[in-house]
């Protein structure tokens, strides 16, 4: 029974949080004293007494419909949640990928020589605390591209967990794992890939998950600033809609991406995992 | 000793100001098995690394079979006394491992073949698909030793391999490795504490003072008869003033000579003493 307790109880808390919801957004009534011009604005909503908040209901039937056709395009600012969600997953991936190319041989690099990473551990230091949407407009200025700046910045937030992570692991294998490579004058790149990467594997793990839960929560803002695609510009485009229903929706899906996302390193990770 | 077949010649290897020790000298034979020592902290481990080429001294070489040699090689294989295994590599991976670094153009069967084959010698056929992890001390350790001996080193080092180990377990290894390494088979040093482990195992023992500055203050010859086993060992003539001698050493002279070089000492003359030897021996205790 203990194993479906917790379970059990996400559900009632889930069920109490809707019921609450459904209840508190329903039956307000119409907005007295309002001004003429922000009701106006405001539509239906405001005038027929019904709530600018929407239901569960409304978000579920949003929901619903989104996933029947979930890549239809019709033009730059109606396109179906699954082709917004597979820009935003694109840049998060390539960005993430291109910094565990340059930050894992790096940090390999960091890790082994204590010279190199005393020399550039006061550039990390600086480096690392940076927002990543600071670099936006240096990288729109010098790259051009919004797309590809919005995957620079994904890159610039990815890649520095992963290095310190990657330096930590590699500097923290065990002196006598290295002995032991060394009275069977193993090779250095032997060395690196069968003792130093599988030893060091866990805590660079780490640094990935890290990283890929940072980018994708880098990629929304980007996307709001650059525009034109993503589930970052598809929450802000129905904002510009005031469809309140889309936006919850598209804010609950990135909650279940992001989830994905870390369940997905988090299961790598457990691969590549030794006890001692 | 100059004719030894390994010849640790005027090592010396200091931290800081204090020298760990200093001009220490002796030899090993080929097919013997030799045992050092001493009280913890007063090198042992040092002598070792140095053997195996880890750590290089700061004076004196090392030579093997007539050639100085610096940096380890895979004819000196180690156990480590916290057996050093990978734990993401099985018990068979770990032997294959090491294997592989011996035989590089073997192929993976016969790799394979060769690692099953070492696990067996030391009783672990069963266990081969085990990670480290999953494996009691004794066990990991006999995965260490499996990994050794596969190797076929023309020297086996050891420290302390058994010291971890709960004492029904080391006196199981004690005899395994008795069988596998012991009379003349396999040129062998071992470094440990502990009198009978030496007694059972060792042609010659090495008895180090305490340190800083620590010293070899003699070698015992080991006369008792192989095979020796542990169960018999103490039923053997000599064996009492064996024991009696090395445990008087640890208990008191290793303390009294620490730092103590008699004058005109040098570490290449290291007095080699035979159990015939011992009551003489007794008398030049310093006061
Ligand atoms: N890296 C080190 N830095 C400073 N002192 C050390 C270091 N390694 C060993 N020592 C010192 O050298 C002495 C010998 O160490 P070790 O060879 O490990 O002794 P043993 O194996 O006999 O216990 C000890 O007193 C220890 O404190
Ligand atoms: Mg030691």
């Amino acid at each position: 029974m203990t194993r479906f307790a917790a379970p059990f109880l996400s559900i009632v808390l889930l069920a109490l949080l809707l019921g609450v919801w459904q209840i508190s957004v329903h039956d307000t009534q119409p907005a007295a004293g309002m001004d003429p011009e922000y009701a106006k604005l405001m539509g239906l909503q405001a005038t027929a007494g019904k709530s600018a908040i929407p239901t569960p209901l409304d978000v579920a039937a949003k929901l619903v419909q989104a996933i029947r056709d979930p890549f239809y395009d019709h033009g730059p600012n109606d396109k179906g949640i699954g082709i917004q969600l597979a820009y935003s997953l694109g840049r998060v991936l390539l960005g993430f990928g291109l910094a565990m190319i340059v930050a894992v041989p790096l940090g390999f690099l960091i890790g082994m020589s204590p010279l190199m990473g005393a020399a550039l551990n006061p550039f990390i230091q600086v480096l690392k605390p940076i927002s990543p949407l600071a670099w936006m407009p240096l990288a729109l200025y010098t790259i051009k591209d919004s797309d590809q700046s919005a995957i620079f910045v994904i890159f610039i937030c990815s890649v520095w967990p992963m290095l310190v992570n990657t330096a930590f692991g590699v500097s923290g294998v065990r002196r006598e794992w290295l002995n032991v490579a060394r009275t069977l004058e193993v090779g250095p790149l032997r060395r690196a890939l069968r003792v130093i990467l599988p030893a060091a594997a866990p805590t660079i793990f780490t640094g990935m998950r890290i990283s890929i839960g940072i980018a994708w929560l880098v990629i929304v803002a980007a996307e709001m600033l650059v525009g034109g695609t993503g589930i970052g510009y598809f929450v802000w485009n129905q904002w510009n809609n005031l469809s309140l229903a889309d936006i919850l929706m598209g804010i609950l899906l990135i909650g279940v991406v992001g989830m994905a996302l870390d369940r997905a390193l988090a299961a790598a990770a457990t691969s590549v995992a030794w006890r001692e | 000793m100059a004719h030894s077949w390994l010849s640790v010649e005027a090592i010396a290897r200091s931290y800081g100001a204090r020298p760990v020790f200093r001009d220490l000298s002796f030899g090993i034979d080929r097919g013997e098995f030799a045992c050092l020592i001493g009280h913890s902290g007063c090198g042992k481990t040092t002598i070792l690394n140095i053997l195996a080429g880890l750590e290089a001294p700061d004076a004196g070489v090392l030579v093997m079979d007539g050639h100085e040699t610096a940096g380890p090689s895979l004819d000196r294989a180690v156990i480590f006394q916290s057996h050093a295994l990978y734990p993401w590599l099985t018990a068979l991976g770990n032997v294959a491992f090491a294997l592989r670094s011996r035989h590089p153009t073997w192929s993976r069967t016969q790799i394979e073949i060769q690692a099953r084959a070492a696990l067996a010698t030391v009783g672990l056929k069963d266990a081969a698909t085990q990670k480290p992890a999953e494996l009691s001390g004794g066990m990991k350790q006999r995965v260490g030793i499996a990994r050794a001996l596969s190797l076929e080193p023309a020297l086996l080092l050891m420290d302390e391999p058994f010291s971890a180990l709960d004492a029904l377990t080391r006196g199981t290894l004690q005899d395994e490795v008795s069988g596998l390494v012991g009379g003349g088979r396999q040129t062998a040093f071992m470094i440990t504490h502990d009198v009978d482990e030496a007694i059972l195992l060792a042609d010659r023992i090495l008895l180090m003072t305490n340190g800083p500055d620590a010293w070899l203050a003699e070698i015992v010859i080991n006369t008792l008869p192989r095979p020796r086993d542990r169960a018999n060992l103490h039923r053997q003539p000599g064996y009492y003033p064996l024991r009696n001698h090395i445990v008087d050493f640890l208990v008191t002279r290793s303390r009294l000579l620490a730092g103590q070089q008699p004058p005109g000492w040098t570490g290449r003359d290291v007095p080699e003493i035979r159990p015939s030897d011992f009551h003489e021996q007794r008398e030049r205790v310093p006061a």
